[in-house]
């Protein structure tokens, strides 16, 4: 808000900021006692240290840096002397936490982002949904994150040891990834994946991106009927599609080694990535499509216009400017067969097993901390897959920003 | 050059009345169109529409039992089931014919397992029978019926006719009774026995934890679409990412994780006895029964429910809940009048969508399910690998398909199929 006449008067320091905090402070007091197998101490401790800290830090430091700091420094060397390295990093996250909390409360920040004729329970509303919404935020990242530092277990346990906790380096280890990168189980896997996913990602999107060129244009015949073929593999749920090619992919294995007298693992190699790609079709569809909603039909008929034939026109003018849908519908398809594992176990045969394969059998007979590992490796790719993306959606929006409308 | 006026049609630059000009083009521009699409049209419907179409076919093909059987099916037209005596010698020499045939060809025991999903232990019968037929001589080794009932005794059973001759046609319904929990005996269509009947009870629950896991990502999703759709521009791509991240991990991943997380060793029961809510010695049960699957599901969905609710909301002015609250309204009624019906169309889109993908999953029930919180698409799992009853698979299969097409055709009537958006 750029006026601001409406003066809010600062919320008192007693009746508001400091039982607030000294509640905040009772509740990770409570934790920290539990730890320690004194939860009500810890209560009591923690809530006068809270109210103390909160009244020291408004009434004393100089800035809200400055003291923020101070908050963080004295709580972790607080937690420092309680339990060693894992004491003095939580106390000094807690001592953000709560320094953070007495300068929000006290400055009026927590009524910043609603109008000014706000009543008190509508700010209160306001709060608790936004507590809300993270907590909502909290559960969808949550468990991937979990995920990541459980991966150096130097134990085979799924949960943190003590040893963990206690950030002690001899509960870390890279033992998990190194049975990863040497384990033929595994590796096999991977190189599967590895072979079946770009072949199938560039059969979905040549065909694809042809298609959705074909479909852009303002007369198709049936143009609804063919979308709804062409998505169906994606409404279609996959254990149907797996049945239904699990006999029809069978007699087309039968086919391709007595026919063509093809090799029974190159036949099965085959009918994976044929699978594939046709679960892949769609998001190449839909992903050009949008792309081609936003294209300029004039640029083609300038090129036309300078005299470039059809297909110079597509190289020159037209794949430059869909190349972020191309390539964002490509990694949909790429990822789509990375990630896929119905399909594969019905029509693929043992030696065509993929890395999620393999993932499905660990998970369900001998869950080894293995899979950890291979989860944060994946985890990492998909990071690096909504970076790309993201880019790509920039790049596009720039380019569209640029042609005429 | 003198002026001529045209009475005639209007013509293009070549001469060529201009109409058929216009349509010609009009042609070509579509025959372009249609080749551009056909190369990935026949891909599809070879690779994916043909395999469905051999799975509905599955689903009431039975060409197996007139085909090993065809003179014994020839011989059963003549005898009456109803008058509650055997075959007559013609059928049980027919059969021996046939069985003869069928032993050398080593598709007999096939044929067992084909009829014994309709009457439980026919399968032994030609197992059994199937030895001692090697030994008999066609021509000399008559009357067949005693020899049959020598060999055993349910041959005199009235009820294998029954069923031979129930199921002697080309197509057969029993596959879909099955899946609906019915039979087809001697005194027609009915239910089976209560003990038996599994499918409903499946189907029940797939739709109720489907509706179920559909509510709760309605109820997590709307707060944080709201939320992304009315905080300013910056800030809402920054959390975007913490919805778009589990979108794009992988689905094992995020199962794995739950696995992990719910474990009775796991992180949460741990979190749960060092906070001191559960007590050491009973920690909770969470996983292998339906509150894993629902709340693993939930996760694993949430993003298809939030991405067409942030779609729907984004378009949805600010500025009408000011007026309404302007003009008097309660921030309830505001909500509940102005800005709900605004984004009923996006619920419908993420609650049709999670639908959708939720009575298909096999994945999660299947690792975090255990055996209360298995879905129909693990039994057609388990019948294609493990039991390899294959037509009844194909039958749950088409059930399930025809529920899902339904749905869809709602989601295309409400949303249409090419407004779809990914990301």
């Amino acid at each position: 808000m750029s006026i601001k006449t409406v003066n809010i008067p600062t919320p008192s320091l007693t009746g508001f900021t400091l039982p607030i905090n000294a509640a905040a402070g009772a509740l990770l007091g409570y934790l920290v006692g539990t730890a320690k197998h004194n939860p009500l101490p810890g209560v009591v401790l923690g809530a006068l240290f809270a109210a103390a800290l909160a009244f020291v830090l408004i009434r004393f430091a100089p800035s809200r840096a400055a003291g923020r700091i101070a908050g963080a420094v004295i709580t972790g060397v607080l937690g420092a002397v309680l339990s060693g390295v894992a004491g003095l990093v939580f106390g000094g996250i807690v001592g953000l936490v709560l320094s953070w909390l007495a300068y929000w409360l006290h400055s009026s920040d927590y009524r910043a982002s609603v109008p000014v004729y706000a009543t008190k329970g509508d700010v209160l509303w306001h709060n608790t949904f936004r507590l809300i919404c993270g907590l909502i935020f909290f559960f969808l990242i949550a468990p991937i994150v979990v995920v990541i530092p459980l991966s150096f277990n130097a134990e085979d346990f799924f949960t943190f040891t003590p040893a963990m906790l206690a950030l002690d380096p001899e509960g870390y280890s890279l033992k998990h990834y190194q049975d990863f990168l040497t384990n033929p189980d595994w590796l096999r896997p991977l190189k599967n994946s590895f072979i079946i996913a770009p072949f199938a990602t560039i059969i979905s999107v040549s065909l694809g991106t042809l298609a959705a060129i074909g479909l852009s244009q303002s007369h198709v015949p049936g143009r609804r009927a063919i979308m709804a073929v062409l998505i169906s593999p994606m409404i279609v749920p996959l254990i149907i599609s797996a049945t239904g090619m699990f006999f029809f992919y069978s007699r087309l294995g039968v086919f391709l080694e007595d026919t063509l007298h093809f090799s029974k693992d190159l036949s099965g190699y085959i009918k994976v990535i044929l699978a594939h790609a046709v679960l892949g079709i769609p998001f190449v569809i839909i992903t050009v499509t949008a792309t081609l909603v936003g294209f300029d039909r004039s640029l083609t008929r300038a090129a036309a216009n300078m005299g470039a034939g059809p297909v110079r026109t597509f190289f020159k003018v037209q794949m430059p400017l869909i190349l972020p849908g191309v390539i964002s519908g490509g990694l949909f398809a790429f990822i789509t067969s990375f990630d896929e594992v119905v399909v594969v176990l019905f029509v693929g045969s043992a030696v065509q097993k993929t890395l999620p394969w393999q993932m499905f059998i660990g998970l369900r007979e001998q869950i080894s901390p293995t899979i950890l590992a291979v989860a944060t490796i994946l985890v990492a790719i998909s990071i690096a897959l909504l970076a790309t993306l993201e880019m790509l959606r920039r790049r596009s929006e720039r380019l569209r920003g640029m042609s005429p409308t | 050059m003198s002026e001529t006026t045209h009475s005639g049609p209007m013509l293009a630059a070549d001469g060529m009345p201009l109409k058929r000009s216009l349509a010609r083009a009009l042609r070509r521009q579509k025959l372009r169109a249609l080749a551009l699409v056909a190369p990935l049209l026949i891909f599809v419907l070879l690779t994916f529409v043909t395999p469905i179409v051999s799975m509905l076919w599955r689903s009431v093909e039975n060409q197996i039992v007139p085909e090993t059987l065809p003179n014994t099916i020839v011989a059963l037209q003549n005898w009456d089931p109803t008058a509650g005596e055997l075959p007559g010698e013609d059928v049980y020499a027919a059969f021996a014919t046939d069985l003869v045939a069928a032993v050398d060809a080593k598709i007999h025991t096939k044929l067992g397992t084909r009829l014994n999903y309709e009457m439980p232990g026919i399968s032994s019968l030609f197992r059994s029978t199937g030895r001692d037929v090697k030994k008999w001589n066609l021509e000399t080794d008559g009357p067949f019926k005693e020899k049959f009932i020598e060999s055993d005794k349910d041959w005199g059973d009235i009820d294998v006719w029954k069923t031979f001759k129930r199921y002697s046609g080309n197509y057969t319904s029993g596959y879909f009774l099955n899946a609906v929990d019915m039979e087809n005996t001697a005194t027609g269509v009915q239910l089976r026995p209560e003990d038996q009947r599994i499918y409903a009870t499946l189907f029940i629950r797939t739709m109720w934890m489907s509706l179920l896991i559909t509510g709760s990502c309605l109820l997590l999703g709307y707060p944080v679409a709201w939320i992304l759709a009315n905080l300013r521009a910056s800030t809402a791509n920054v959390l975007m990412i913490l919805v778009l991240l589990p979108f794009w991990t992988s689905l094992l991943v995020r199962t794995s994780a739950w696995k992990v997380l719910l474990q009775q060793q796991g992180v949460i029961n741990d979190l749960l006895v060092w906070v001191g809510l559960v007590d050491d010695g009973n920690r909770l049960v969470m996983i292998n029964n339906q509150f894993g699957t629902i709340i693993a599901m939930t996760h694993i969905l949430l993003p298809f429910m939030i991405l067409p609710l942030y779609s729907v909301m984004k378009t949805v002015p600010p500025s009408y809940l000011r007026a309404a609250k302007s003009l008097g309204a309660t921030n309830w009624t505001a909500f509940w009048r102005v800005y709900f019906p605004q984004s009923v169309p996006g619920i419908g889109a993420g609650s049709i969508l999670v639908f959708i993908l939720a009575i298909g999953y096999y994945i999660t029930p299947e690792l975090v399910g255990g055996t209360q919180g298995v879905f129909i698409s693990n039994r057609i799992a388990f019948h294609i690998s493990t039991s390899l009853n294959w037509g009844l698979a194909a039958a749950l299969g088409t059930i399930l398909l025809a529920a899902v097409l339904l749905l869809y055709y709602v989601y295309d009537k409400i949303v249409g199929i090419d407004n779809v958006k990914l990301g």
